[in-house]
């Protein structure tokens, strides 16, 4: 169980959109938004009150990349490892995250909880290759070294 | 009439939904994994493509009909196909052939032989996943789905559970419960449908086969065998016996052969849950409580109505089901000899239903702490029981069951089928029992495949309504009706599974449309050769209430609610 808070977000979320069964997505959409997961008690009870049952929500949840049982660091860092920025040595730029991060294959989220690191297959913004997103906001055309000095500059931001 | 071509036949259409209907209709058998003609259509295992006169291969059982459509069902491009698909499946396939309780009876081995396919060129990569064991009626083994879709159809569209369905996608697609559960975790109410429907051994029923042949060979322990009213004309299917013939006979002489001490009929109980039933029926009638009144028989529905409908719970009746009285009676009617001769009985009821194997764990089913039936088996692990040892069922002569608990009336017969209860209650209820009465009754609308049937009858100047639900998704619509003031009756049966008991998750399959026509037929050819048709003309069952019941019978035919 979790606090009465999520619940009351859930609702809130649920009022905007509607009960129709058609409304799952946009409404686990909402809800990862605001927490940056989908907490699972939150998707059960998503689908209790839509009427659709547990593992159908369940179904769609997982059918989809973009959603999360896990809660997401503060800084959620998608590198791209399409064709165009493979060719352009992305590789390098993960292992340079790995290292500025500790994280690796199979560990996604610092302990501090600060950075979430995935790899997606692509951002749509080849002609910027190799690239990353920080919550969103493009970094274009990756070195290891500008890597090292984002990461500086986000911990920075942080011990402030 | 509009017609279309297949293999240079011209088939009339007549309302077909779907090309592979037509197929059928012209005498060719093409394979599936994924269609079931009374599921949603999916188009998932590909198995039933053709190709047309342009060349275009498309599966044949999602494309509508249109006339002047001219198909061939087996070039050699299709035969090419159909091959590398069976190929690809078994490639991710456990392939354990011969020691999966499958062998023989699994639809991926009978296709991949049919389409002849006799080497498999890819390793299996997917790494191996642990079976779920947690349910008391099925398992679930992973390693052997085949994602056709039929379980998850099965459970959600058919029975309105919907505890599983696909998670994942691509490569890493699995059926699961949600957040991948136990599945004792979730709303499974254990009817086993998708264990009927599974083509592999992917959800298949929980067998009790060994510990039963143990029980067998304890020589201080008295075994005790119950056989319930479906199970009589589905057990000769894997014998070949004609399709919906009764097998009691056969199936007692077996049992004796396989050293089981007593075998008593079910029908007989059914009979005291009709006597039990009814006095609660006009009980409630007349004190207009918790009214209607649910029939209790069918643990899945029990189940179902408890999980979601709990503000109905109270509505079930408090009977036992008929297994579970039949069980309590025995072990209480062995208890004295018990002890006089050293022994311990144990009851081994023989079921179409996987859910009785979570019946008898129920505690509101104990009488005293002490689980009446100790096993269940279901039909399907009895045939598997008889061909272990190698019995002839064809051959060998009908016996008839021990007494004193195996004279039953047609009315206990009847309980196998949908509707059957609620005539075998209306039988008893009726004043008169004349052959037109009985043929009356027969006609008022209980019988017949609809999920949904209602009927008005009179009694004692009163009209009461029924209605008779066979599928627990017709249940939960009705149940949404009466909650929403739309409907109202006074007595509900509701069977889990289709057409009710006798196409019960534990019944041997295939059965397509004939198979399920024939057993509706057997059942009621059961009763019609019965000398006596209701259940309060059971002398045995009047005789049980008069000596050895008298006093006990609540505790013995009723759930203990309160403790």
């Amino acid at each position: 169980m979790l606090e009465q808070s999520y619940y009351d977000k859930a609702d809130e979320i649920i009022n905007q959109h509607g009960t129709e069964q058609r409304f799952l997505i946009p409404i686990i959409q909402d809800i990862q938004n605001h927490y940056r997961y989908l907490p699972p008690e939150l998707l059960s009870y998503v689908a209790k009150r839509l009427g659709i049952n547990e593992a159908k929500a369940y179904s769609v949840a997982t059918f989809y990349e973009n959603f999360s049982f896990e809660a997401k660091g503060k800084y959620v860092i998608r590198v791209c490892d399409g064709t165009a920025c493979h060719v352009r040595k992305s590789t390098a730029i993960l292992d340079q995250i790995y290292k500025e991060t500790g994280l690796g294959k199979g560990k996604h989220t610092t302990e501090d909880m600060l950075f979430t690191l995935e790899t997606v297959s692509c951002l749509g913004a080849c002609g910027l290759a190799p690239v990353l997103t920080v919550n969103d906001v493009v970094h274009a055309a990756m070195t290891p070294e500008k890597v090292h000095e984002l990461f500086e500059e986000l911990k920075g931001a942080e011990n402030k | 009439m509009d017609y279309i071509t297949i293999d240079s036949k011209k088939v009339p259409i007549e309302g077909e939904k779907n090309v592979l209907s037509l197929i059928r209709k012209a005498g060719i058998d093409l394979p599936t994994f994924c269609y079931h003609s009374e599921l949603s259509i999916y188009g998932a295992c590909r198995m039933c493509v053709v190709e047309d006169d342009r060349g275009r291969i498309f599966a044949s059982c999602s494309e509508q009909p249109r006339p002047g459509m001219v198909i061939r069902t087996n070039t050699k491009r299709i035969q090419n196909y159909r091959k590398l698909i069976i190929e690809l499946l078994l490639a991710s396939h456990c392939r354990d052939c011969t020691v999966c309780h499958k062998n023989g009876m699994c639809e991926l081995q009978s296709l991949a032989y049919k389409v002849g396919v006799h080497n498999v060129r890819f390793p299996n990569t997917k790494e191996q996943k642990p079976l779920d064991m947690s349910s008391p009626s099925i398992v679930i083994d992973p390693n052997k789905c085949i994602l056709c879709g039929d379980c998850v159809r099965t459970c959600d569209e058919i029975q309105g559970v919907g505890a599983i369905n696909f998670a994942f996608r691509g490569s890493n697609t699995q059926v699961m419960p949600a957040f991948n559960k136990k599945m004792s975790e979730t709303d499974c109410v254990g009817c086993g449908q998708c264990a009927a429907v599974c083509p592999t051994a992917a959800i298949s029923i929980k067998s009790n086969v060994t510990a039963v042949w143990d029980l067998i060979e304890d020589k201080n322990i008295r075994v005790v065998a119950q056989i319930a009213p479906a199970v009589r004309i589905a057990v000769g299917d894997h014998f070949n016996i004609p399709k919906g013939e009764n097998s009691f006979g056969k199936l007692v002489a077996a049992l004796r052969i396989m050293g089981f001490d007593q075998i008593y009929d079910t029908n007989f109980a059914a009979d005291i849950t009709v006597l039990e039933e009814s006095a609660e029926f006009a009980k409630r009638l007349e004190s207009g409580e918790n009214m209607p009144l649910f029939t209790s028989c069918c643990p899945g529905w029990v189940k179902y109505c408890e999980n979601k409908y709990p503000e109905f719970a109270k509505n079930i009746s408090t009977c036992r089901s008929p297994q579970g009285m039949f069980s309590a009676i025995i072990k209480e009617y062995y208890k004295e000899q018990d002890e006089k001769e050293g022994k311990q009985t144990v009851v081994v009821s023989i079921m179409p239903c996987t859910a009785k194997k979570g019946e008898i764990l129920r505690e509101d089913n104990f009488t005293d702490g002490r689980q009446d039936t100790d096993y269940v088996l279901t039909t399907t692990e009895i045939i598997r029981m008889t061909k272990e040892m190698g019995i002839q069922f064809d051959k060998i002569e009908g016996e008839s069951a021990d007494m004193p608990f195996s004279l039953a009336s047609g009315g206990g017969a009847i309980f196998g089928a949908t509707g059957g209860v609620t005539e075998a209650v209306l039988r008893h209820l009726s004043a008169k029992k004349d052959f037109q009465t009985l043929q009356d009754i027969s006609l008022v609308g209980v019988r017949g495949e609809d999920g949904i049937k209602e009927a008005t009858v009179d009694f004692n100047g009163r009209e009461l309504h029924i209605a008779v639900v066979n599928g627990l998704a017709n249940a939960g619509k009705l149940l949404d009706k009466m909650k929403a003031g739309e409907a109202s009756y006074d007595f509900v049966e509701v069977m889990a599974c289709k057409r009710g008991c006798i196409m019960g998750g534990g019944q041997p399959g295939p059965a397509g449309p004939r198979t399920k026509k024939r057993r509706m037929e057997g059942i009621y050819r059961v009763d019609a050769s019965s000398n006596i048709r209701s259940s309060d003309e059971n002398p045995a069952v009047a005789a049980l209430y008069e000596g050895f019941l008298k006093g006990k019978e609540h505790k013995l035919l009723h759930r203990n609610l309160h403790e």
